[in-house]
């Protein structure tokens, strides 16, 4: 193999699984070590500059970091990362001074931004500094687009969604609430210097079956429609029973929205087997917990409505093939109810972009866009969040806006869209002393620390209450320790080696083999011990200065203790802190320093 | 400053052995010799040897001197017995220990101080005994404990860290072991294990003394340009003509091999040492042409690593003296001793 290039900062930065996984690259090992130092302002502020939403997201993130984490291939479980973004949030002081401000003059370029939700509002958040006169329309009342509409207060409290979105429109943004763009032709005719079109996938999907369109008297319900209903405060209650049709996320907050406004017999109904379900494993499990039944393997057939009435619902009951790609009818019942929530999917909505100003869409509705800038075929409009490429969740949204706040700034001053500005790293040595590092590099054998919910009896008092009650002080301590410090890297430097074998004796987890060079696939399978996960980089040094042999090192479960270069007599090994210091709009000074360098002065 | 523990975590990858133990279940005490000791190298090496043998690890016994080397005991296998003696006595205490239970399995573990200068009488006459045990010399050619004076293996001409030439002849463990009828002399090197292994498994195996003369460089005192026990020097100057191959007896026996150069030494317990190349003319079993060898290296410069001599069919310590098959430790003390009237009648006999 040719030596790895562990100067191109993707290399450590696919090192830190979290961060890599992570849409917006949020520094979690840097922050977990801020709320161990109890900085919470800090972790706070160095969470915001690439996520934005720290307290938003510390509690209804997807959470990509956490399956991804390293700690899962060590012990089986990730590191709770999302729960302890929350106690940065939760435990911050007064931080206003160190948010961006806008200037007082602005640079006289006027973008829209339609739709006030986490896309739109993250754009706001990276241009306003930069002077930008931003107008932000909004159908609604009031700002967070679905985190508004689409999560449930007990998830996620109105006044956690108030602050953060309220303290980016406070810099300054004009938003027009009650105004829904309804004719993009009109906006364009406005002559704003550019548009961001983040309104989200607004759309909830139809189950065109038997009975859909007969009078059931209201009570077959759009899931993202209901949830908005029950959120604006337009419905108050729901029958006994209800049936909820789908398994993904929304599914989770229909079900217990519906638990919370009067149903006591609540199911959710899916077709394929478990193992297939769209929602995130935490959700199924807290909505167990709140006696919801999940029933698997029941096709709808049709809607049952006898006398204007909904009764039920007919299903088909399934079994399915390997790969359940084909199902057989075992049987049809029908499943009372007084309630049906359709929660199977949501799509786009844009039968208010005419087809004939330059803006193409492609198939399903979306708009034909470039990956990297959000550019659509029309250059001043750009698309983000679930209005770009279909429906995926907040923290894609905060990373398309980033891209697109680029995009938006770069042809506002006249500069290539295309060109972007480059990622860097720092790496810095924590070599302290002997035996001594600056981070915690000790294996803590603690297990993921559980969240304490509030007891059922009184959970359902009101539907505003919050359900997740926050990690204490002492599962926050145990559970900042859990984390392996991915981004405190291993950094070998070939030339000064001696080939002692020192490292290879010392490392707990067997991951580093001096050995001559060959292909990738040979080299795996002759490491101390062989390299079985191929989503894993290996590390190959140049040639070793007294064999020409290599050093190897196989990423996949290194624990960053850093007793290799502890027990290394050259210091060949250091263990170097890298950051990423990703580019956002307008800050890529002649140092490239990101902002999170910038905002912070951090050890 | 707080001395580095070795984490255990729990991987469910490590393979294990057939008594169910993993590599991690051989390791001891984290070691506080300096960071890159070879010595460190040789105890991660001892470590797997046991391992990959699935030796019971209250089956191992343990004996060091005084030294960085004598340190190293504590440094593997935390289930075994362990005796840490003076300064030159660790030959001593093994024979004791060896001639009151024989069905453990020895290791000492010396240093080129601790055996060639202040224990070298000792080790002569372990030697001579044909003590069953291994016995690593952990040979760096200094003193490193006490600041890296030239130690008695130092070669003629080797330059200290300060510059200073070696002008005293050096003892060549191997040489002391042929004259003193040791039955199984190797020399290897803390940098390559994939021949110090296998070498440890066939000492373990052999029924008599097994030398084991590890060259284990000397990080902070003696891995500098000069030196003829550094790393750099060792990679150099080290010549692998002998090979060999440990083969288990539980194993079959199906590797192919040369008709000419094919020597099997077929060891006490059942398995076999094969030795894939000698040069040409060589034979392990010839004393004269070993050391013939050894000499015509030296004088070229070059160390010659690998199972330089092997005597199988000799007798031990235990043969020697007649001893019974079982453990001394384990017979009646009334049969052990039998009293004095016992003792006057066998004094009687000699009248």
């Amino acid at each position: 193999m040719e030596p790895t290039n562990d100067q191109d900062p993707n290399y450590f930065h696919q090192v830190v699984d979290c961060q890599w996984a992570c849409p917006a690259h949020t520094d979690v090992p840097g922050y977990i070590r801020l709320i161990a130092q109890g900085r919470f302002d800090d972790a706070y502020l160095l969470n915001r500059a690439s996520n934005v939403f720290p307290g938003i997201l510390g509690r209804v993130c997807d959470r990509p970091c956490e399956p991804a984490c390293r700690r899962t291939r060590v012990d089986g479980n990730p590191v709770a990362i999302c729960r302890l973004k929350r106690v940065a949030s939760d435990l911050k002081g007064d931080i206003a001074e160190f948010l961006p401000h806008a200037p007082s003059v602005t640079n006289g370029k006027r973008v829209a931004l339609i739709g006030a939700g986490p896309a739109s509002l993250a754009v706001a958040n990276d241009l306003l500094p930069l002077g930008y006169d931003v107008t932000i329309f909004e159908k609604y009342d009031r700002a967070g687009g679905l985190m508004r509409a689409n999560i449930p207060e007990f998830r996620l409290p109105g006044e956690v969604l108030d602050a953060e979105t309220q303290v980016i429109i406070d810099m300054g943004a004009e938003v027009r609430y009650n105004s829904p763009v309804e004719s993009m032709r009109e906006l364009l005719a406005q002559d704003f210097d550019a548009i961001f079109v983040g309104v989200g996938a607004p759309k909830g999907k139809e189950l065109e079956l038997p009975g859909r369109h007969d009078d059931a008297g209201g009570h077959i319900h759009i899931g993202i429609e209901w949830l908005k209903s029950v959120a604006f405060g337009h419905i108050e209650s729901i029958g006994e029973r209800v049936l909820i049709i789908g398994v993904g996320n929304t599914a989770m907050d229909c079900c217990r929205t519906s638990r919370r406004l009067g149903g006591r017999d609540v199911k959710v109904m899916a077709r394929r087997p478990r193992e297939y379900f769209k929602a995130s494993p935490w959700e199924l499990d807290d909505a167990e917990e709140e006696d919801i039944e999940i029933t698997v393997n029941h096709s709808p057939k049709r809607f049952v409505i006898e006398d204007g009435r909904l009764v039920g619902m007919e299903f088909d009951i399934v079994t399915w093939d390997e790969g359940a790609r084909h199902a057989s009818v075992l049987e049809t019942v029908v499943i009372e109810c007084d309630d049906v929530i359709l929660a199977i999917g949501q799509e786009n909505a844009f039968e208010w972009v005419e087809r004939d100003l330059g803006i193409e869409f492609g198939e399903w509705e979306t708009p034909v866009l470039d990956e990297t800038t959000l550019q659509s075929t029309l250059p001043q409009v750009f698309f983000g969040g679930d209005a770009a490429f279909g429906p995926k969740n907040i923290i894609w949204a905060v990373s398309h806006a980033h891209q697109a706040a680029i995009s938006i700034d770069r042809l506002c001053r006249g500069e290539d869209v295309n060109e972007r500005p480059p990622l860097t790293m720092t790496l810095a040595s924590q070599k302290m002393g002997m035996t001594e590092w600056s981070y915690h590099n000790e294996y803590n054998p603690s297990p993921r620390q559980q969240m304490n919910h509030v007891e059922l009896t009184q959970r359902f008092a009101a539907l505003d209450l919050e359900v997740e009650l926050g990690f204490d002080a002492q599962q926050t301590a145990r559970e900042v320790q859990r984390c392996l410090n991915c981004d405190v890297q291993t950094d070998f430097t070939a030339s000064l080696c001696i080939e002692c074998d020192a490292c290879i004796d010392i490392c707990p987890v067997r991951c580093l083999t001096i050995t001559t060079n060959g292909e990738e696939d040979d080299l795996r399978g002759r490491l101390n011990a062989p390299a079985v996960n191929p989503d894993q980089a290996i590390y190959v040094s140049s040639p070793l200065p007294q064999t020409g042999r290599v050093m190897v090192k196989d990423e996949n479960v290194c624990v960053h203790c850093g007793l290799c270069a502890q027990r290394c007599p050259t210091a060949a090994w250091d263990m170097a802190k890298f950051e990423l210091d990703i580019p956002y709009a307008g800050n890529f000074d002649i140092l490239g320093k990101s902002r999170a360098a910038h905002v912070l002065t951090r050890s | 400053m707080s001395s580095p523990t070795k984490p255990l975590i729990p991987l469910a990858v490590l393979p294990k052995n057939e008594l169910g133990l993993t590599v991690r279940d051989y390791e001891g005490a984290m070691s506080t010799l300096c960071a890159g000791c070879g010595h460190d190298s040789v105890t991660a090496a001892i470590t797997q040897m046991y391992f990959e043998l699935s030796m019971p690890p209250h089956m191992i016994a343990k004996l060091s001197g005084i030294g960085c080397s004598s340190k190293t005991p504590t440094y593997f296998v935390r289930g075994a017995h362990g005796f840490n003696s003076a300064h030159g006595r660790m030959a001593t205490i093994a024979t004791g220990a060896n001639a009151a239970n024989r069905e453990l399995s020895y290791i000492g573990i010396s240093g080129d101080g601790d055996s060639l200068s202040i224990g070298i009488g000792h080790l002569a006459h372990l030697m001579r005994r044909n003590v069953n045990m291994v016995y690593v010399l952990e040979n760096n050619g200094v003193y490193g404990l006490t600041k890296g004076q030239f130690s008695a293996s130092a070669d003629i001409g080797s330059r200290s860290k300060r510059g200073v030439p070696n002008i005293v002849a050096p003892i060549d463990p191997i040489m002391l072991g042929l004259s003193m009828g040791a039955t199984f002399l190797a020399r290897s090197f803390s940098g390559d294990k994939e021949q110090l292994i296998p070498l440890l498994k066939a000492a373990v195996a052999h029924k008599g003394l097994a030398l084991v003369d590890v060259i284990s460089p000397c990080v902070t005192f003696n891995d500098h340009e000069g030196s003829t026990k550094s790393y750099r020097f060792m990679r150099e100057h080290e010549v692998k003509e002998i090979e060999t191959d440990f083969v288990p007896w539980q194993q079959e026996i199906s590797m192919p091999h040369h008709k000419d150069d094919a020597r099997e030494v077929i060891m006490h317990d059942g398995s076999a040492v094969r030795f894939r190349s000698v040069p040409p003319g060589y034979d392990p079993r010839d004393r004269q042409k070993v050391e013939e060898y050894i000499r015509e290296r030296h004088e070229r410069g070059e160390i010659a690593t690998g199972l330089l001599y092997v005597n199988e069919s000799s007798t031990d310590v235990h043969e020697m003296n007649n001893t019974p098959e079982t453990a001394l430790s384990k017979v009646p003390f009334a049969t052990l001793c039998p009293g004095s009237a016992a003792l006057a009648k066998l004094q009687e006999d000699f009248r």
